[in-house]
């Protein structure tokens, strides 16, 4: 089971770093990003692996919304399946 | 991993373009709460809904955080009212009461089936549950009603036609004070569906499974915003890129649905694949037609571009969903959709065009205001033309419209609220 964190803001130093830290305090496996700067917005795409949470996923969602709130980030937690269903036949 | 650019697409389709599941209704057979002493049939009406529903509100609440897509309505719709009433003499508005009262306990926004299915004439309990309708959505705040005058089959039954064109004005007078919402909480259908998940209008129909889950998405903002990237598409072109579109919104439709059934232990039961407007800015069905080239809405060329539409959607949506049934379409509820509005204000709409559009749209004359000094007879009127069109078309078509008592043409009604009240 596997969750898209998007990151979508101004740049600023150390989002990767606290985004992914929040991950770990939930036992969330990053298992690919791909994040790109242009001019100074900040876009970062991250899949975690949510299948050993040692919380609830919903718990996962609040502390990174609530970081994104802190930084003034949009910040996205969703069920990867959503986009599967969606974008693929 | 998933394609980025897929992902912000769904992003920006829930963010900016009001992507969302309008509702997921679940639909209870009441049929074994029948009993001929009332009080006891209200108990049973409201235990089963209570045992039936009372995880749907927290389990769509989950499920709109873990995807990320807002689902805008839960509701509950249940066997037409006038089939359990029939065996007790009393009054049915005690069944609105207890259907209230169990909506409220259960926390779901509406719940449909204060209807009656007289389509070749009136049963047992049929008429004195129509003649309590005005009643029954004065004294409440969620319940909706619905009435089955005809069918393709049947024909249209023209007593039940007149009767109801009084019901609709006196379901406007019992609400004045609460600007003749009451009259927006009543559909009179030609060619009714069984598992339309749509208020006013669904009710659990017979044949229908003790109790399921049916969906309906929306999402004309999607399909507007989707069809503006392409300013010069040819009309094949324009088809298929709603098609593209409808495929992906009903598929959250679908997901959302197989998950909802799954957590409730309730069998899944269709996607009605459906462009449901709402007066928010671009979630209009009037401005996809815009979109798609006309000048205004109302003008000539808005019946053809309807039906191209309507088509599309259901051809993009079929592919994506196990079942689909309701309503399916695009629906063109003129006080929901501001674009509607803006073309009614400018003159550009009018209800004779609204009729010709509501033969080849989703369902018919929707949500619309009629001055307050409509008589009856010309409701009953309307309703029949609207049922003709159903009847000889083999499509459904509805009549809700609102006769605002103590106003003239021009005045507006201002239903600011009516999302809130989960319509």
């Amino acid at each position: 089971m596997k969750a898209v964190v998007t990151v979508i803001g101004k740049d600023a130093v150390g989002i990767l770093a606290k985004v992914s830290g929040i991950c770990a305090q939930n036992n969330a496996n990053v298992t690919d990003v791909t994040q790109s700067v242009l001019q100074d917005m900040f876009a970062m795409i991250m899949l975690v692996d949510i299948s050993s949470l040692n919380g609830s996923f919903a718990a996962l969602q609040d502390k990174l919304t609530e970081l994104g709130d802190e930084l003034g980030l949009k910040i996205h937690t969703m069920h990867e399946d959503i986009f599967n269903t969606m974008h693929s036949i | 991993m998933i394609n980025v650019y897929d992902i912000l697409e769904t992003i920006r389709m829930i963010q900016d373009e009001c992507l969302d599941i309008r509702t997921i209704t679940m639909g209870i057979s009441l049929l074994d709460c029948i009993d001929s002493d009332i009080d006891r049939a209200c108990e049973k009406v409201y235990d089963k809904i209570c045992r039936c529903a009372g995880r749907l509100v927290p389990v769509g609440e989950e499920i709109e955080k873990e995807y990320g897509i807002p689902i805008i309505n839960k509701r509950l719709s249940v066997t037409p009212i006038a089939m359990i009433s029939a065996a007790c003499d009393a009054d049915p508005v005690k069944f609105a009461h207890t259907m209230e009262r169990a909506a409220k306990e259960c926390g779901v926004n509406l719940i449909g089936g204060y209807s009656a299915l007289v389509q070749k004439g009136f049963s047992a309990g049929d008429e004195r549950l129509i003649r309590s309708i005005p009643r029954a959505l004065a004294e409440t705040s969620c319940v909706c009603s619905s009435v089955n005058i005809g069918s393709t089959k049947t024909g249209i039954n023209m007593d039940a036609v007149a009767l109801m064109g009084h019901i609709v004005r006196e379901a406007a007078e019992a609400t004045v004070k609460d600007r003749c919402f009451g009259a927006a909480k009543l559909v009179v259908f030609c060619n009714a569906v069984d598992d339309n998940p749509f208020m006013a209008g669904a009710f659990h129909g017979m044949g229908e499974p003790d109790c399921m889950i049916n969906v309906g998405v929306s999402g004309p903002g999607v399909v507007r915003s989707a069809l503006s990237k392409y300013p010069d598409a040819d009309i094949s072109q324009l088809a298929d890129i709603i098609k593209k579109t409808a495929y992906k919104i009903t598929r959250v439709g679908q997901l959302v649905g197989v998950t909802a059934s799954e957590r409730l232990g309730v069998p899944f039961g269709i996607v009605d694949l459906s462009l449901a407007p709402t007066p928010a800015v671009g979630d209009s069905v009037a401005y996809i037609l815009e979109e798609m080239g006309l000048e205004k809405c109302g003008c000539a060329g808005t019946t053809a571009c309807l039906a191209m539409l309507n088509d599309a959607v259901k051809k993009g949506g079929v592919m994506a969903c196990s079942r689909i049934g309701g309503l399916s379409g695009a629906f063109i509820p003129v006080s929901e959709d501001a674009g509607m509005i803006a073309a009614a204000e400018c003159g550009s709409l009018r209800i004779e065009k609204l009729e010709a559009m509501t033969a080849v749209c989703s369902v018919g004359l929707d949500m619309i205001v009629i001055p307050g000094d409509t008589s009856a007879e010309i409701i009953s009127g309307i309703i029949a033309d609207e049922a003709a069109i159903g009847m000889v078309n083999s499509k459904t078509t509805a009549v809700r419209v609102i006769p605002a008592i103590g106003h003239e043409v021009g005045d507006t009604l201002d239903w600011a609220d009516s999302s809130e009240r989960g319509l």
